[in-house]
């Protein structure tokens, strides 16, 4: 059969990080996927070893805007090992505090995007309605929505008030009905389970091999969570669980991701209850020689940071290593021999960046034709979901989804939107 | 589960009396120098026999001469494992891993691009980073960048 390239990538402004795919496809079926990175390279790492260990915290903030607090953290705490910094309680439960809403927005904000792959507008609607309050949190507890710089090395930068806190409790507690009530209608649905289960399934022995990390080894049964391996900030104070999953597919990327937003919240509130007041900055004044590994778990899976010292103000060597550098290889394995209409949605369920599967052209393998362009590929996928409802027909109708949400949303006593 | 002791026990008893110097800054971090040629045995060790997680590849410019370090988590002990090789900068050469761990093809092209380490054996040695149009033999990471451009 005639092999056809479809490119997909490389860029778009939106995109968390550019990457470009190009799956080869014999008729309906993936055969082979190439994936080419450096679009975005902003050579960071050089960077940092011009700037002082003071500004790099702000310097990793920017490397990616989703996690954006993900790497300031595992830099600081490299440095920290270091320089064997103790970090003030207060400092540990802020932190914890922090990354924990930013899987929170992280989590629903993949959510919603890959609602909207499989063409259900319904599910990116209804999460990102409750990433707002989300955010709003977020600006209560930082100042800012996103980019908080809120790390510094030996503690954090801001304090939360006391009289904030009884507020600041009051939301997060507000969200749990409502995500409780989100996760349930989605992980029922009987087009979910159509479109994802059996989808793009990675065993646990390829996950090892391309060493995936977060919610997509823990999907593969994988059970590896840096926040419990080597417990950082406040995460052995708190009582909580690791999500696994067993059958690798898009759906248990789906389930796992959904089923540590109700974890999340109530690490969030238990750090709220247990803090108590107190200094939150250790005033780091020297760097000694040496070097240091950071390790965090952020939404997508850990963040690996190694930073030497020579005993200046600035660092030799700091290395970064983000968790969708192992995550997006696994596509190789994941993605061959599925249908060209899953592609999307498998390489949506790493939670790499989705932008760039919206910019993309179906290219004669010959002759380099354009043939389709941008929104083709998520067209053919969403038709294909429209086309599991008709099938459904009899059970569930269109509109299924809506109305249970809605239903669900009038049961805890919500107003409707 | 074998513990940390017992990892660090089976790695020194692998690399001998031809480690060069191993430390242990924490509990959980263990740094260890590997002689050039045992590397690829030393890796098949930690990652097919201890089974280490294979986390990344650090290639970091030194005045003694390029260093490569190898990290590897024990998750189900919080231990994090470092292999280190030091190369000669002229001739900065290893045996590429990505036969035995295959998530280390991107870091091993990287590395070579920015670094000019040669990996030998790798399955698929191009360019990940830099640009098509980017000079050959010209590694932007090294520290003598942008002193004499090479």
């Amino acid at each position: 059969m005639k092999r056809t390239v479809i490119p997909i990538g490389p860029y778009h402004p939106l995109q968390e990080e550019a990457e470009f795919f190009q799956l080869q496809v014999e008729g309906e079926r993936v055969v082979d996927i190439d994936v080419d990175l450096g679009y975005n390279h902003r050579g960071i790492e050089k960077i940092c070893e011009s700037r002082t260990f003071d500004q790099i915290p702000f310097v990793v903030e920017r490397i990616c805007g989703i996690c954006s607090t993900s790497h300031p953290l595992a830099y600081v705490r490299a440095v920290e090992e270091i320089a064997e910094v103790e970090v003030l309680e207060r400092a540990l439960y802020i932190r914890t505090i922090i990354a924990e809403l930013e899987r929170l927005h992280s989590h629903l904000l993949w959510l919603g995007l890959a609602g909207h792959f499989i063409g259900y507008n319904t599910v990116f609607m209804w999460a990102w309605r409750y990433r707002e309050p989300v955010l709003d949190i977020m600006e209560e507890v930082t100042g800012n929505r996103n980019n908080y710089a809120m790390m510094k090395v030996g503690g954090v930068r801001r304090d939360i008030l006391e009289e904030d806190l009884p507020k600041i409790k009051k939301m997060v507690e507000g969200l749990r009905r409502p995500l409780d009530m989100l996760v349930g209608a989605v992980l029922d649905d009987p087009v979910i389970h159509a479109r994802t289960k059996g989808i793009g399934v990675l065993t646990p022995e390829d996950a090892r091999i391309y060493g995936a990390v977060g919610p997509t080894a823990r999907a593969s049964g994988l059970a590896i969570d840096v926040r419990r391996d080597e417990p950082y900030a406040a995460y052995d104070r708190v009582e909580w669980k690791v999500i696994t999953w067993e059958s690798g597919d898009v759906f248990a990327k789906v389930a796992v991701r959904l089923l540590e937003i109700p974890e999340s919240i109530k690490i969030i509130v238990q750090c709220l209850d247990q803090m108590k007041p107190g200094e939150i900055d250790a005033k780091v004044k020297e760097i000694p020689p040496g070097e240091g590994i950071g390790r965090v778990e952020a939404p997508r899976g850990e963040t690996f940071h190694y930073v030497r010292s020579d005993g200046s103000n600035r660092p030799v060597r700091h290395k970064v290593r983000a968790p969708s550098y192992t995550n997006v290889p696994t596509f190789k394995a994941t993605c061959v021999g599925q249908t060209v209409s899953d592609a999307t949605i498998i390489l949506a369920a790493v939670d790499p960046c989705y932008s760039c599967t919206e910019r993309m052209a179906v290219v004669d393998g010959v002759g380099g034709k354009r043939l389709s362009g941008g929104y083709d590929l998520i067209s053919l996928s969403q038709r294909r979901t429209r086309e599991i409802l008709n099938t459904l027909a009899g059970r569930v109708a269109q509109g299924e989804l809506e109305r249970g949400l809605r239903e669900g949303y009038r049961r805890i006593g919500g107003k409707a939107c | 589960m074998k513990d940390r002791e017992e990892i660090i026990a089976k790695i020194n008893e692998a690399v001998g009396k031809k480690a060069v110097s191993s430390y242990r800054p924490a509990p959980n971090r263990f740094h260890v120098s590997v002689a050039q040629g045992d590397l690829r045995k030393t890796v098949k060790l930690v990652f097919e026999e201890l089974l280490g997680r294979y986390v990344i590849l650090t290639g970091v410019d030194t005045p003694q001469g390029m260093e490569v370090l190898y990290h590897f988590s024990f998750d189900e002990v919080g231990l994090v494992v470092t292999l280190r090789v030091l190369l000669d900068k002229q001739d900065a050469k290893i045996d590429s891993i990505t036969p035995i761990v295959r998530g280390a093809e991107w870091i091993e092209r990287e590395i070579h691009e920015l670094l000019g380490v040669e990996f030998v054996g790798h399955p698929n040695m191009r360019r990940l980073i830099l640009a098509e149009d980017w000079p050959e033999g010209v590694y932007p990471l090294r520290r003598s960048y942008g002193r004499d451009s090479t």
